[in-house]
């Protein structure tokens, strides 16, 4: 049996027919054909699948499309916007927060619902946040160095006393 | 303008992974594309008495379900890539290994049929409806237990499951003596557990057979796709290889288990051939915990002799290493020439005996992991450093250094012989510890721990200053040793008629960067703008030929063979400047972009070169036209990196839980084109080879079942593990190649762990338990009974 959904994915209303079962990462990946949104893992623990969930940070990859219908969906691709790329996505960047890529999508989805509870993390309370997200090669140590960035810039201050 | 080598350029592939516009292999869809799911066996040894597919290909949207007595005997199994033959001759006992299983199941998650269906949901739910009769089987999982006589047989023509065995270094009577002789021999029984890659992207491959062609596509997520289509072809399939076109897109990690040849790969390719429609499969994470070729698995015994002064004598080890269920593709190089021949370390121990014994089991296949065997290495003979510092009653620091090899350049000093096959190419060994001492504050340390001790704080500081190989290899010499593939690199560069250049590399990146670290070699060496130069890799059909990347080589290996090429066009490009220069060759300088004849102002730019190169119309007699260069690079030696490692840990008394206070490398790796990424590969490095130690680690169960094989059972490491890294370079040039680079890939992963479980047992052995080892990872509750 399928449903009649509507989401609004990166600022487009976009109406669908899905089934019960099917996940939000799946309509995202195979319905919108956004696949910046990855699915590292069967257990809800890689994060490499978080996308905002009407401004909360959410594993796409648990969640049932159904559960979401009538929600403002933000992925990776809706990130940047005309001017130009997010701070996010510029830290990500500038402090080489990122090696293959593959988490880099959910780490940056994780970063943006950090930053809009918290504006100043510590370092801890970074790598905290950042439990719900794997990264292979990284070490973490950029993305700490990142996510500092892109909260300094977001701030209005330079970035580069985050470091 | 010569100025991005050296920089920490930003990287130019980021853009696309940012913005979400990678192009992994599962986010590819072909026009009438299925999906597969495999059916796995659940068990890890097992008849297959029956399989019956009826219901399953009676559901809907299944196209086709094939099991292994669909594929004609004519279809080989995956091969080996690396051949190692017993000490006494014997051939290595390479036993089958097919795309399906037909009659018995060796190790869990073995495939044993392929449902192919319009849709991903519809191959698992139509796969969940396959039918297959069991007949369980005993299993074995230890490699020491495998080659008992009475164990579970894996293979039937396996005797005691031994694949090969092998020595190698100074006569066994010389080294034994030697030890008998020591005035001290520090002794112990390791573990180097097995690790699971999990490279965060799970594997993935699409088969597409086009009819009207004949002509095969395989996508498949690959460290090297050349080598992939060439196994495939020439010794699974019988395919001819200028049919077949190879394609690694981005690929999300690989960390070694990409570099091989999967079943899946021919599989997807075979089985679009059947149903003439492309095939896609990807795992899901938990067939990647089970089918990835694992990491590590040594288990050994080494001793290491001491004078009365302290300097080593001899060093004896023997080791069994799990190989697992099957050969995969590099595995039995890997407990053999990147292990033994790493043993002598940084130290000039006079006496070295290694004895492997490589076991099947009823596991999943063991291969190279990061590092592959000189982590391994690495782990043994740091471990015992540390720990004969600690019995002997001397400073771990001063025991290596009254031991370390003297500092060569290998230009004005030869490379340094060892006993184990290897001569190192350069090294100051001393100078990496230096640096690794004054950033730890060493005396300080020690003071510091003192006054923890007395306040019941057990803060402890373990070492390791390691060497490995990489920039992997002379074709010749691991030729001589058994590989079954050349592993040189080739580039071709491609100046376009208005002088912007395409570079076609054989190297794969996987998250390394070499779009951009391969671009600021091309820009520097022609003088032109980085965004004048584009990296073209991962495809066969682009590429002439490549062996991928691994083992540390993208630069050292491909890097040199991007170099050969620009010296080729440097020098065609100076005859045509000369003829238009009505100049001689020996008369002209090339510097920023342009020929000049020197002592005067009379120039012609690399454009205005290249434009007339494609169009001759005023060019030089008998000379081509076109700007375009390929070349081979087949390295004079491997290279050899090295770096101190210091890790400083406090552990709970009341619960064992060990806190990663601070972590210190310090890493030569040569010449160094952008420490931006140098130090993001040593970072990530240092995160596995510290999760080895720590968190990570495969469990078999004595009936083969992989106890933890998800997420949430395999302590992945997260961020809040890790402190922030602390770390810094020396920089000796590697003397053999052009850039002067060794490669940093692996660097922090093969330094790192016995750095860590030192720190642990010197925090111990400091607050009066003196315990000699603990098995890795090393969890809270082993430390916790090691105290007791």
């Amino acid at each position: 049996m399928s449903y009649k959904i509507t989401l609004d994915v990166n600022g487009k209303k976009r109406q669908m027919d899905v089934e019960a079962r099917e996940l939000l990462v799946d309509v995202l990946r195979e319905k919108c054909r956004l696949t910046g949104t990855h699915i590292g893992c069967d257990t809800s623990s890689c994060g490499a699948c978080v996308v905002e969930v009407d401004g909360l940070s959410v594993k796409s990859c648990t969640t049932t499309a159904v559960q979401v219908d009538g929600s403002s969906i933000l992925t990776v691709e809706g990130l940047a916007s005309k001017e130009g790329m997010h701070p996010i996505q510029e830290g990500f960047k500038e402090e080489h927060g990122l090696q293959c890529g593959f988490c880099t999508p959910g780490m940056m989805m994780t970063t943006k619902d950090l930053l809009a509870k918290n504006p100043n993390p510590s370092e801890q309370e970074i790598r905290e946040a950042l439990e719900g997200n794997f990264c292979r090669c990284t070490g973490y140590h950029n993305i700490v160095r990142a996510i500092q960035y892109a909260a300094a810039k977001m701030r209005g201050e330079s970035p580069a006393s985050a470091a | 303008m010569s100025s991005y080598i050296g920089k920490s350029v930003k990287r130019v592939e980021d853009r696309r992974f940012l913005t979400g516009k990678g192009n992994y292999t599962d986010d590819m869809v072909l026009p009438q594309q299925t999906y597969a799911y495999i059916v796995r066996s659940p068990y890890a040894h097992a008849n297959v008495l029956s399989i019956d597919t009826a219901a399953a290909k009676a559901a809907e949207g299944v196209v086709a379900v094939f099991t292994g007595s669909d594929i004609p005997e004519s279809i080989a199994g995956v091969p080996a890539g690396w051949q190692v033959d017993f000490k006494n001759g014997d051939t290595m006992k390479e036993p089958p290994h097919p795309l399906l299983v037909r009659k018995k199941v060796r190790h869990i998650g073995d495939g044993v049929a392929v449902v192919i269906a319009e849709s991903k949901t519809q191959a698992k739910d139509a796969a969940e409806l396959v039918e297959v009769d069991w007949e369980e089987l005993d299993a074995v999982t230890d490699p020491r237990a495998a080659v008992q006589a009475g164990a579970p047989q894996v293979h039937d023509d396996c005797p005691n499951n031994m694949c090969f065995d092998w020595e190698l270094g100074n006569p066994k009577e010389e080294v034994n003596a030697a030890i008998e002789k020591s005035h001290h021999v520090t002794t112990l029984d390791f573990v180097n557990q097995r690790v699971i890659p999990n490279a965060m992207e799970p594997r993935s491959a699409i088969g597409h057979y086009e009819v009207a062609r004949d002509y095969y596509t395989l996508y498949t997520t690959s460290q090297n796709p050349h080598l992939i289509r060439l196994l495939m072809c020439a010794f699974v399939l019988g395919l001819p290889e200028h049919k077949v076109r190879v394609v690694a897109p981005d690929v999300g990690g690989g960390f070694g288990s990409k570099i091989f040849h999967y079943a899946e790969e021919a599989l997807v390719i075979w089985a679009s051939r059947q149903i003439e429609r492309p095939v896609k499969w990807t795992a899901d994470r938990s067939e990647a915990f089970m089918t990835d070729a694992h990491g590590r698995d040594h288990v050994s015994k080494a001793e290491m002799g001491f004078d009365e002064a302290g300097n080593i004598t001899s060093l004896r080890v023997k080791t069994y290493a799990n190989l697992g269920a099957y050969i995969s593709t590099f595995a039995p190089a890997v407990p053999t020439y990147l292990h033994g021949t790493l043993l002598q370390g940084l130290y000039t121990t006079p006496k070295i005996n290694v004895d492997v014994t490589a076991a099947f089991t009823h596991t999943n296949a063991v291969d190279a992991y990061r590092g592959a065997g000189r982590p391994e290495a690495t782990y043994l003979l740091e471990r015992l450093l540390d720990l004969a510092a600690l019995e002997m009653g001397r400073d771990p620091v001063d025991l290596r250094r009254q031991n370390f090899i003297p500092a060569f350049d290998g230009v004005e000093q030869p490379g340094y012989q060892t006993q184990v096959a290897l001569q190192y190419d350069s090294g100051d060994y001393h100078g990496v510890l230096d640096r690794g001492l004054e950033m730890v504050g060493y005396a300080d340390f020690r003071k510091e721990q003192a006054e923890a001790s007395s306040r019941g704080r057990y803060l402890g500081i373990g070492f390791s200053t390691y060497i490995e190989a990489c920039g992997i290899a002379p074709s010749a010499v691991v030729g001589a040793l058994g590989a079954r593939a050349g592993l040189y690199e080739s580039a071709q560069v491609r100046v376009q008629p208005t002088g912007k250049v395409s570079v076609y590399s054989g190297s794969h990146s996987h998250g390394q960067g070499h779009e951009t670290t391969f671009a600021q070699v091309v820009a520097d060496k022609l003088g032109i703008p980085l965004e004048d130069v584009e990296i073209v890799h991962g495809d066969s059909e682009a590429v002439a030929f490549g062996m991928g990347t691994y083992g540390s080589r993208s630069l050292a290996v491909g890097g040199s063979a991007i170099v050969k090429s620009i010296e080729k066009v440097l020098e065609k490009g100076a005859k045509i400047a000369a003829h238009k220069l009505e100049a001689s060759v020996d008369d002209l300088d090339y510097a920023e972009g342009k020929w000049t004849v020197k002592g005067t102002d009379r120039s012609i730019a690399f454009g205005d070169v290249s434009l007339t190169a494609y169009v001759p119309h005023d060019y030089p007699e008998g000379l081509e036209p076109g700007l375009d260069f390929s070349s081979f690079y087949d390295p004079a030696n491997f290279t050899y990196p090295f770096g101190c490692h210091i890790a400083v840990v406090e552990i709970d008394p009341d619960t064992g839980k060990v806190a990663l206070k601070r972590f210190i490398a310090v890493d030569d790796v040569g010449n160094v084109i952008n420490p931006m990424i140098v130090d993001g590969q040593i970072h990530g490095g240092l995160a596995q080879g510290i999760g080895q130690a720590l968190y990570e680690g495969a469990i078999y169960d004595d009936y083969g079942q992989l106890i933890n094989g998800s997420y949430m059972d395999y302590c992945m490491p997260r961020a809040d593990d890790f402190p922030s890294f602390e770390i810094d370079r020396t920089t000796t040039p590697c003397p053999h190649n052009p850039l002067g680079v060794k490669g940093a890939g692996e660097a922090g992963c093969i330094g790192s762990t016995p750095a860590v479980v030192n720190a642990v047992i010197d925090a111990l052995w400091k607050n009066g338990h003196q315990v000699k080892d603990i098995r890795m990872p090393l969890t809270p509750e082993r430390v916790w009974k090691a105290m007791q």
